[in-house]
């Protein structure tokens, strides 16, 4: 945390002040180390064992916090008798089918649930990456299912919890995560102790979970350690995921992502959501409780702001306008598609894929087979350069003379010399000012997309083709003024018009939204993100606020503002008992007001205002007036946080420990090696090292990771080419622990190369302690660490670490799995040229993945050891491959 | 001017000293508390920024994350980084746990590696019992004394050094000859003459630390304190921090960090206080500052003594040698 | 939905979650163990922590704490011709006062070359002549640089004219009766010989100044050898202008030099050694590398020279040759103790271990209110 959000660090420095001790759990020694109280360094791609293990602590010592977890989360609901657990499938749960790698999710579900039927197609969801979108619309439950509140009953989710955790023992977490089981359980026990009704702990995290195959498990994990604690919703508590670029909140939220839509609605697939009514349906699931119900309004809402007065009640409020996805159009699939020639132009924004992505080999291959490329950045990025100079044209892979793709270098303006919000890690939307006008022919996104927009609607005025109607239709009229030498026509759109239409308003008078509550489904108000509504209340720009914290309760409600509704802590019900009273008068954040019979408290509630404690749902209540007065978690159809999900995630119900694609173990948990249901374009661009139970692994002997330096910014777009940053880290470099460096004769300061079956790159040696080889499975591993920010442009230059990385990715959210890989480490340079082939390709020989592309993915259970043709597989009917998915998305690029 | 109690060492009010009157703002200066550094540079960033000073050199030193080298023209503030095998309070480093070393691995890193302190503190000091061995990451962040008794500009001869209301040591620009005389009179190293990069303004100049002397005239903080994310670097009245600073120092040591120690606080010391206060967890040296530094001119007096005597020797030797017999 | 600010008052009267906490912002304070201590501490001063030397010394990844002078050769240079300069001036107001012609001459137009060529080596140090003026902008005690300027302010007049008068005096006579040279000459010969005791009187401070300067400055190797340098600089300015007058006066003229050359070498050598004493370990880099070279140079040079020119009393060209051992002694003298500065200050040991040692003796210092 120190490293990436130095800023955001200065209140763990406070919070040290103020006597919280800190634990930094890490590959690695850094920066985030040196100031906590305690490091515990683990082998890259085994959090998921070590929190398991601390859930196990937790729950043979019976150490949750009870009451919490009997009221507020589903741990007395009682699960499906069908329901197999990897204790009895060998790391599989019930519903696998080897040949998809999918779950028929059945199952999962509580007793006396049905699965419904539609929108189910596991296959669709998996391609799409939709199954997620289940959770983020909060998981769906009809009815009551069956509860045992003495959490006694052998299938209620606390002991299925209990036995599915039962395996990861001090002794199994030392063993696989290659910790102490000395340092493991002091990490349990300052977990514990510092949890409860006096106390919370916050549980922080970052990219270091989420770029892995089994990445969202890692934050489910997290989740229920913390529910079992009693850390959700509370002052001091709650899970941090520290964002990454300034508003990639904000991206995520009006989403650059191919399969969502602002507010998280999701994006509607071609083959389920025919019509507003199915995909409305396909939200809201009705019947179903808790506050999506409204979705409807939301989608709505939407539409009208896209669509203008166009948008009526008769024709479905344009819905047969919005395109639909018809399979996976990740950033990761259409870069295989670019190679394969099935895209042909391709807008690229703010983003360096020829370094920041995984596989930078196959990102630039890609680019080079386009016909025509729009790059729009502060400096002429390697993405956009990478015809003439990238590592491809040294080993003749890209002949300059012959890259025909045409690229279009636009200057954009940066974030100092535009206006607009960033939304940060606390869903804060804050307001900027611009400080300078942009030099040169520098423009801001906003100018590019409206004026873009509004020249191609020129073009197609007039015209009678269906397929023009979504554009030539489309409300597109921003105001527009004035920025210094703009010429008449060209203006700069308004950032703050933008803001109220994304805030909403009533569209007969104008007046902006407060609340999304005020949202109708009848086309009388739009508003272009439901979960903004109230960024513009009163016409005032609320994300402007700025007053000081010293002026303002320490809450400061009134600094920016945050979504839903300026909730500064989500859930925030749970904060309270089920009665209603703050837990504790240390912990008291929000409580039930007898006297005035409503919620209040610090934050504002994030529950019914006027609902009390006592509240209880009719059987047949759906909808809001489905949860209860005591249900915290209003997203989700029961109210209660999901320790056990049985919708809403691929890869299982429960996070399980899987080995990264590449390592170096058999996976010591169970028969199953790595996550079965992970997406793996298995061919000749995206070999992967053998892994257990393949053999040749030891090829490929150490484990690597990468991630961030505080000097420089993800793929050096913003730091490389900036003197005064390039000059604090000027070198791509290796870290290596002093017992590696004499392994393999590294010296500090010298060279080394790291060989992975896609690439070989060098780097400088630095040798230090903070590096430390660990003990697994009873052999000793060393790991090395690499910085991701160099490419070959800018002021300061180097190999990519992204080159070495292939492509396989969390089937949840198509995140790329680039914290964890194998490879060898040389001494010295690396050839150039030609030889730098030969010997990636002598690598590739000796692990026996020259030819042989196809390999196990399922290594337990009915289909197991399998060649396994991976993702490569034909996509979906209907799409014969020539619809280009043009544009600019990042499925994979921040789901944190 | 030599004149004047202590003008040359001991303790003194170094606004009053140079001449200014009564109404002059109170000294300003600098507790750097290298205990919560998180070395993320942004100090050295922020000043070069304000200050327009150049970026010159992009070679990897190889020194843990220290590429900025030391403080000189072109850096006038410089995170150092500092790996030891040594503990830091009660924190516990977490690495090298006794049953890895067990396994017969190497245990003392390769002497020619650095990393750690390069003298006398490399290997990572696995115990022969296979005791886990300390470890810990000292970072902080080195900037100009603005001494007491300012060396620099005690010697410089145009007078371009000066002593601001604020207490501080400023060169200006447009005076500065670049003799570079201050250069070797700095006890700390810090001031140093501009050798380019080409282009760059003031080469040739010497150059170091304003302590924003622009800045704290329009009433601001220093960039560099502005922008430290975890008020490692505070700005203010040099009074009222020697005050936090010692302060700091009791609450560590009652803490358990007796490593914990002021530099540059004692009026009485052989720059008279510096203005730029440090709370550090070694040895002075470790973090490349000296460990008892003089402002040279304390002993200038006896040196132009010295120095007289020598001229006088000189002259009647000379006299001596005509007056003597004729050969 | 609570309106901001309102939700204090009606809620209990509440502090932060974590107030009541308020220890301390330290590394480990909340973990319980002890930390260890260090061995051999000795509590000093308040929060001051001191450490008996270590027998190894500890620096920053071995870079120097102190910065070495910029300076170039031209330094040391001048060094040596101040000091010829100096000696020069002295010489040549003997020789003037005592009718010694040919050595006046000798001294003089040395004195006068040896302050031009002073004059460019600074000027060439400071980049452009512009910039030696912003130094006479002030006179400042403290700066033994800017005493120096004055006192080479002072001497360059008195020198100058006295060294033109002689540079006149070697035009034919002939040529110099009408015209500008004419009246230059008249003017010159009234003054020359207050000229010339005028640079004389500058001449000791002129030779005695630059060790201060060396003195003055936080260089372990210069600062250390305060006591005697200035010593060893006059003796060797001495040595050297009396070996100037050995090279171009005739035998029967050089006595006075012979014996100033042999004051002047023994000066400068017994000075030399009992600085190198006093100095400690900053005596060190006097005896290694190319410092080292130079003094052991020097050292030979001038006792050669010095025996010499005792020696010299009746070969003119011995004398030659001993002004020329004495003057490339002199020269090797000041080329070696820059040298030596400027390798002290490059290596932390010579900044560290004094400094150390010091505070073992006599603890922190402290210089009384
Ligand atoms: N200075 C700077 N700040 C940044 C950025 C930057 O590039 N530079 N980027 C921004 C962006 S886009 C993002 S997404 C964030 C990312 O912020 P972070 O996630 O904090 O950044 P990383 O450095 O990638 O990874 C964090 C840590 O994860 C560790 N790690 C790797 N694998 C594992 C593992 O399996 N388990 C555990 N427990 N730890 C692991 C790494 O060693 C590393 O120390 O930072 C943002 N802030
Ligand atoms: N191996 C490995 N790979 C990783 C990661 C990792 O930890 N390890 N982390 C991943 C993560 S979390 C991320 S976020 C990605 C980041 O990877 P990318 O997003 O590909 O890399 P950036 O360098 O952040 O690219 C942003 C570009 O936007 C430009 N830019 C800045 N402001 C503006 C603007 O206002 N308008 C426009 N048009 N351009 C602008 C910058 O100059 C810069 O070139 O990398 C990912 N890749
Ligand atoms: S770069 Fe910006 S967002 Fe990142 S830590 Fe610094 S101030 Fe915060
Ligand atoms: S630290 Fe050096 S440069 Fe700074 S004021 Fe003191 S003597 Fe001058
Ligand atoms: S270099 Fe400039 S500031 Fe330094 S002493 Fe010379 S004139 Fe003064
Ligand atoms: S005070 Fe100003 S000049 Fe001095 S280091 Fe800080 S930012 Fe730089
Ligand atoms: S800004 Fe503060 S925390 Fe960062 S390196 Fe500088 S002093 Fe340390
Ligand atoms: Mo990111």
């Amino acid at each position: 945390m120190a490293e990436a959000h130095p800023v955001g660090f200065q209140w763990v420095v406070e919070a040290k002040a103020r006597g919280a001790k800190v634990i930094h759990v890490d590959p690695r020694f850094t920066r985030t180390s040196a100031l906590a109280d305690t490091f515990v360094p683990l082998r890259v791609g085994t959090d998921i064992a070590f929190l398991g293990g601390i859930v196990n602590y937790v729950l043979s010592n019976e150490l949750d916090f009870r009451e919490y977890v009997v009221s507020y989360t589903n741990a007395a609901t009682i699960v499906s008798d069908d329901f197999l657990d990897t204790e009895d499938l060998d790391g599989l749960f019930s519903g696998f089918d080897p040949e998809t790698r999918t779950y028929d999710t059945e199952s999962w579900q509580y007793a006396t649930q049905e699965q419904d039927a539609a929108g189910d197609d596991e296959a669709m969801q998996r391609e799409t990456a939709s199954a997620m979108q289940h959770e983020t619309h909060g998981m769906q439950v009809e009815g009551q299912p069956p509860r045992d509140e003495t959490l006694q009953h052998p299938n209620c989710v606390y002991q299925v919890l209990k036995r599915h955790y039962a395996r990861y023992t001090p002794e199994m977490v030392a063993r696989t995560c290659g910790v102490t089981e000395e340092a493991f359980l002091e990490v349990c026990r300052a977990w514990t102790e510092n949890s409860g009704r006096d106390r919370t702990t916050a549980l922080v995290y970052s990219v270091g979970w989420t770029q892995h195959s089994v990445g969202v498990q890692y934050i489910r994990t997290g989740a229920i350690l913390q529910l079992l604690l009693g850390n959700m919703g509370r002052p001091g508590g709650g899970i941090m995921a520290l964002r990454g670029h300034a508003s990639i909140q904000g991206s995520t939220d009006i989403p650059t992502l191919f399969n969502l839509l602002p507010g998280y609605l999701p994006m509607p697939n071609a083959q389920d959501h025919t019509t507003l009514e199915e995909w409305v349906d396909a939200v809201r699931h009705p019947g179903a409780k808790g506050f999506w119900s409204n979705a409807d309004a939301y989608g709505i809402n939407l539409l009208k702001a896209y669509w203008g007065e166009k948008a009526t009640p008769e024709n479905d409020f344009c819905f047969d306008y919005v395109p639909k996805v018809s399979g996976d159009h990740g950033t990761y699939r259409t870069v295989l598609d670019m190679i394969d020639g099935k895209v042909k132009g391709y807008f690229l924004l703010g983003q360096n894929p020829a370094v920041g992505s995984a596989h930078g080999k196959a990102q630039r291959l890609g680019m080079a087979n386009l016909d025509w490329l729009v790059v729009r950045d502060l400096f002429e990025i390697e993405s956009a350069t990478f015809w003439k100079d990238s590592p491809e044209v040294a080993t003749g892979e890209i002949v300059p003379e012959e890259c025909a793709t045409e690229v279009f270098l636009m200057p954009a303006a940066s974030h100092v010399e535009k206006e607009g919000t960033f939304t940060q890690t606390q869903r804060m939307l804050q307001w900027r000012e611009k400080a300078v006008d942009p030099p040169g022919d520098c423009r801001s996104e906003l100018w590019f997309f409206h004026h873009l927009g509004r020249m191609v609607r020129e073009r197609l005025a007039g015209s009678t083709d269906e397929r023009d109607r979504p554009l030539l239709d489309l409300a597109w009229d921003y105001p527009t003024h004035h920025a210094g030498h703009q010429p008449e026509g060209w203006g700069e759109p308004s950032a703050e018009a933008v803001l109220k239409e994304v805030n909403g308003y009533e569209v007969a008078t104008g007046r902006p939204l407060s609340t999304f509550a005020e949202m109708k489904a009848d086309g009388s108000t739009l508003g272009g993100c439901w979960i903004y509504t109230g960024v513009y209340k009163d016409g005032v720009n609320q994300a402007a606020r700025r007053k000081p914290g010293s002026e303002q309760s320490w809450v400061a409600p009134e600094w920016g503002w945050a979504w839903p509704a300026n909730r500064r802590t989500l859930y925030n019900r749970a904060s309270a008992d089920p009665e209603g009273r703050p837990w504790s008068e240390r912990k008291a954040y929000v409580w039930w007001d007898e006297e005035a019979q409503e919620w209040t408290g610090h934050d504002v509630p994030d529950f019914e205002k006027g609902k009390p404690p006592s509240y209880r749902p009719g059987p047949d209540d759906d909808g809001v007036a489905g949860i209860a007065g005591d249900d915290p978690f209003i997203m989700q159809g029961d109210g209660k946080g999901a320790l056990y999900v049985p919708a809403g995630l691929l890869d299982g119900p429960l996070p399980t420990h899987y080995e990264p694609v590449e390592s170096p173990f058999p996976n010591p948990v169970y028969g199953q090696q790595a996550n079965p249901t992970r997406k793996e374009y298995s061919r000749a661009e995206n070999r992967m090292n053998p892994s257990p139970p393949e053999e040749h692994s030891q090829v490929f002997p150490f484990v690597f990771t990468t991630s961030r330096l505080t000097e420089h910014h993800t793929a050096g777009g913003m730091s490389r080419y900036v003197a005064r940053l390039a000059e604090l880290q000027p070198e791509m470099f290796v870290e290596v622990s002093p017992e590696l460096a004499a392994e393999r004769g590294l010296e500090n300061g010298g060279w080394a190369t790291i060989v992975t079956a896609r690439a070989a790159i060098e780097a400088r040696v630095m040798v230090t302690d903070r590096l430390t080889p660990l003990r697994v499975e009873d052999r000793v591993v060393h790991q090395v660490w690499l910085p991701y920010h160099w490419g070959q442009g800018g002021i300061v230059t180097g190999d990519s670490a992204n080159d070495l990385f292939g492509i396989s990715l969390d089937p949840n959210v198509l995140i790329q799995e680039s914290k964890v890989g194998t490879c060898d480490v040389r001494a010295g340079r690396r050839p150039s040229g030609a030889d730098l082939l030969g010997l990636v390709a002598e690598y590739q020989r000796r692990a026996g993945v020259d030819h042989d592309l196809l390999r196990p993915i399922v290594t337990t259970g009915p289909g197991a050891l399998v060649d396994d043709e991976g993702d490569e597989t034909p996509r979906p009917a209907g799409d014969d491959g020539t619809d280009g998915h043009d544009g600019h998305d990042d499925t994979s690029g921040d789901h944190q | 001017m030599i004149g004047g109690r202590n003008s040359l060492s001991g303790p003194v009010d170094p606004t009053a000293n140079a001449g200014y009157g009564d109404e002059h703002p109170k000294r300003k200066g600098f507790f750097t508390d290298t205990s919560i550094c998180i070395g993320c540079k942004a100090c050295e960033v922020a000043c070069k920024e304000w200050n327009d000073v150049p970026a010159d050199h992009f070679d990897m030193t190889a020194t843990s994350y220290d590429n900025s080298h030391s403080l000189n023209a072109n850096q006038w503030r410089h995170v150092a980084f500092i790996e030891q095998p040594k503990r830091l309070g009660s924190q516990d480093p977490g690495l090298r746990p006794p049953e890895v070393t067990d396994l017969g691995m190497p245990s003392v890193r390769p002497t020619d590696t650095a990393g750690a302190v390069a003298d006398g503190a490399g290997g990572t000091g696995v115990g022969a019992e296979g005791e886990k061995p300390d470890f810990r990451w000292l970072m902080s962040s080195d900037v100009c004394k603005h001494c007491t008794h300012a060396a620099c500009l005690d010697v410089c001869p145009t007078g371009s050094l000066f002593r601001t209301e604020f207490g501080t040591v400023v060169v200006q620009d447009d005076i500065c000859n670049g003799c570079g005389y201050c250069v070797p009179a700095c006890p700390y190293g810090v001031i140093d003459r501009r050798k380019g990069p080409d282009g760059a303004k003031n080469v040739g100049i010497a150059q170091k630390c304003t302590l924003c002397y622009d800045r704290l005239g329009a009433g601001q903080t220093p960039a560099c304190a502005q922008s430290c994310p975890t008020q490692s670097i505070q700005f203010g009245d040099v009074d009222e921090l020697r005050e936090r600073a010692n302060a700091r120092v009791a609450q560590l040591h009652e803490a358990g960090v007796m490593d914990a120690r002021l530099y540059g606080n004692d009026p009485h010391d052989g720059v008279g206080g510096t203005g730029s206060i440090f709370l550090l967890l070694d040895e002075p040296e470790v973090y490349g500052f000296p460990p008892d530094p003089l402002v040279t001119t304390a002993d200038l007096p006896h040196m132009f003594r010295r120095a007289s005597a020598a001229a006088a020797t000189l002259l009647v030797g000379a006299a001596l040698a005509f007056v003597g017999r004729r050969p | 939905m609570t309106g901001p600010g309102q939700h204090r008052a009606d809620g209990p009267e509440q502090a932060h979650p974590d107030d009541e906490r308020q220890t301390t912002a330290v590394i480990g304070s909340a973990g319980g163990r002890r930390p260890r201590r260090a061995g051999g501490r000795r509590k000093h001063g308040p929060g001051i922590e001191q450490v008996v030397p270590d027998a190894e010394f500890t620096s920053y990844y071995g870079r120097p704490i102190v910065k070495a002078a910029p300076w170039e050769h031209d330094i040391p240079a001048y060094l040596f011709s101040g000091g010829l300069a100096a000696g020069s001036a002295l010489v040549a107001a003997g020789a003037d006062l005592t009718g010694r012609p040919q050595l006046r001459r000798t001294s003089r137009l040395g004195a006068l070359v040896a302050l031009a060529f002073s004059g460019a080596a600074l000027v060439h140090d400071l980049g452009k002549p512009s910039r030696f003026v912003n130094m006479l902008r002030v006179a400042k005690l403290t700066s033994p640089m800017s005493v120096g300027t004055w006192i080479l302010t002072g001497y360059a007049p008195g020198a100058g004219l006295a060294g033109l008068a002689e540079l006149l005096d070697l035009v034919p006579a002939d040529r110099r009766r009408d015209g500008v040279l004419g009246s230059a000459s008249r003017v010159l010969s009234w003054v020359d010989r207050p000229a010339g005791l005028w640079g004389a009187l500058f001449g000791p401070p002129l030779a005695a100044y630059t060790a201060v300067l060396l003195s003055d400055t936080a260089t372990p190797s210069w600062h250390e050898s305060y006591r005697e340098l200035p010593f060893v600089f006059v003796g060797s300015a001495a040595a050297a202008s009396a070996g100037l007058g050995l090279i171009g006066a005739p035998v029967h003229e050089t006595g006075p030099v012979r014996r100033l050359a042999v004051g002047g070498a023994v000066l400068e050598l017994v000075a030399e050694h009992r600085m190198e004493r006093s100095m400690g370990i900053t005596a060190e880099p006097l005896h290694e590398g190319r410092a080292g070279r130079l003094m052991r140079a020097a050292k030979v040079l001038t006792a050669a020279g010095a025996v010499g020119a005792a020696l010299s009393g009746r070969s003119r060209a011995l004398g030659v040759l001993s002004g020329a051992a004495l003057m490339a002694g002199s020269a090797c003298t000041r080329f070696g103790v820059f040298e030596a500065g400027i390798e002290s200050a490059n290596d932390p040991k010579y900044t560290v271990v004094p400094q150390r040692e010091r505070l073992a003796r006599e603890g922190p210092r402290h210089f009384p209110e």
